[in-house]
């Protein structure tokens, strides 16, 4: 006992304690946010993060609060990504049936070159708004996990709807289509 | 006619001299000498680690193009954090304003080497201390070595 009481156990004791403690936090802090989809699985709507990003390519601010009162389609997404590539021409055409309907498909370009950000808009000629995600700001307060995500907003400034994966029509008309 | 020749090469010379200057000095990094110092933002682990992430080539490609336009080190790290913010820069301190925890980073492990050193010296000169005076392995205590040589003696054939 006298033995376990000297200073060199303790020390390697302390440092162990130590060492499961930083193990437990870093578990506990990679965890995603669930708390979007927990609501919606049980029937309710969270509110959705503010959230306000300069223009991809330009110098103005966007901001989901210039967009209250407004059906809001927000994917997350970056150029090297191949589902985002697939999903791309449904984001475009349900943009041209939301603007005269009362809404929107704003793109977040995510941890991304914009030059090659701004050749993927050109090149799939996508016309709706873009914000630039520089640093991850946008993905930590929507608790983004994978690429591409989509949050579906309602008038009223609250999430309705989340795809973790790329949306297809059926997403679109199932989702999006009765909160117009 | 020889006035116009030697024109003409004088031209060429004064056009080659700064390409030459310019070729001198570019490039002036490797991509090998920037992975190691950024991270790649998505898989959140420096770029050079990051061999086959989508992500990560179009970095790489990215810096390339930059060191194509004979961008100094210091200049692509610039332009990444244009693109990626700070959090692209992977060695503590590179943002320019060194905060505490910069320091903590290098200070923090120096000072678990140390103690790990300091724990192990100290283990160590107990355990020759031990040895030294208790003899070793099997050795018994002086009043327990003194009974054990009466028992010997008593029982002695």
């Amino acid at each position: 006992m006298r033995r376990l009481l000297s200073p060199v156990p303790i020390a390697v004791l302390a440092v162990l304690a130590a060492l499961v403690a930083l193990l437990a936090y870093g578990l506990v802090q990679n965890e995603p946010d669930r708390s979007v989809d927990q609501a919606i699985e049980a029937g309710k709507r969270a509110d959705a993060p503010k959230l306000s990003l300069p223009e991809l390519g330009g110098t103005r601010q966007i901001s989901l609060d210039d967009y209250r009162g407004k059906v809001v389609v927000l994917n997350f997404w970056a150029s090297w990504c191949k589902p985002c590539r697939d999903e791309s021409p449904v984001l475009e055409r349900w943009h041209r049936r939301l603007q005269d309907r009362g809404g929107t498909v704003i793109g977040v370009d995510m941890l991304d070159v914009t030059g090659d950000a701004l050749d993927f808009a050109r090149n799939y000629k996508l016309t709706y708004p873009m914000m630039k995600d520089k640093d991850g700001h946008g993905i930590e307060t929507f608790g983004v996990v994978q690429y591409p995500e989509t949050f579906v907003i309602d008038r009223g400034g609250s999430i309705a709807a989340v795809q973790r994966g790329p949306v297809d029509e059926r997403f679109m008309r199932t989702q999006v289509e009765p909160l117009l | 006619m020889r006035r116009a020749a030697l024109l003409l090469v004088l031209l060429v010379a004064s056009a080659a001299a700064p390409a030459a200057a310019i070729a001198k000095d570019c490039p002036q990094t490797t991509l090998g000498d920037i992975e190691d110092e950024v991270m790649c933002p998505v898989c959140g682990t420096p770029l050079g680690v990051a061999s086959e992430a989508p992500q990560a080539q179009r970095e790489r490609a990215y810096i390339e193009r930059l060191i194509a336009q004979c961008k100094s080190k210091d200049d692509v790290k610039k332009a990444l954090v244009a693109e990626f913010g700070d959090r692209v820069l992977a060695l503590p301190g590179d943002e320019g304003d060194t905060s505490v925890g910069d320091v903590l980073v290098y200070v923090v492990p120096a000072l678990g080497i140390l103690l790990a050193a300091a724990g192990i010296g100290v283990t160590w000169v107990r355990w020759r201390r031990s040895r030294r005076d208790g003899g070793g392995p099997g050795t018994l205590a002086t009043a327990d070595g003194a009974r054990l040589e009466d028992d010997m003696e008593r029982y002695d054939l």
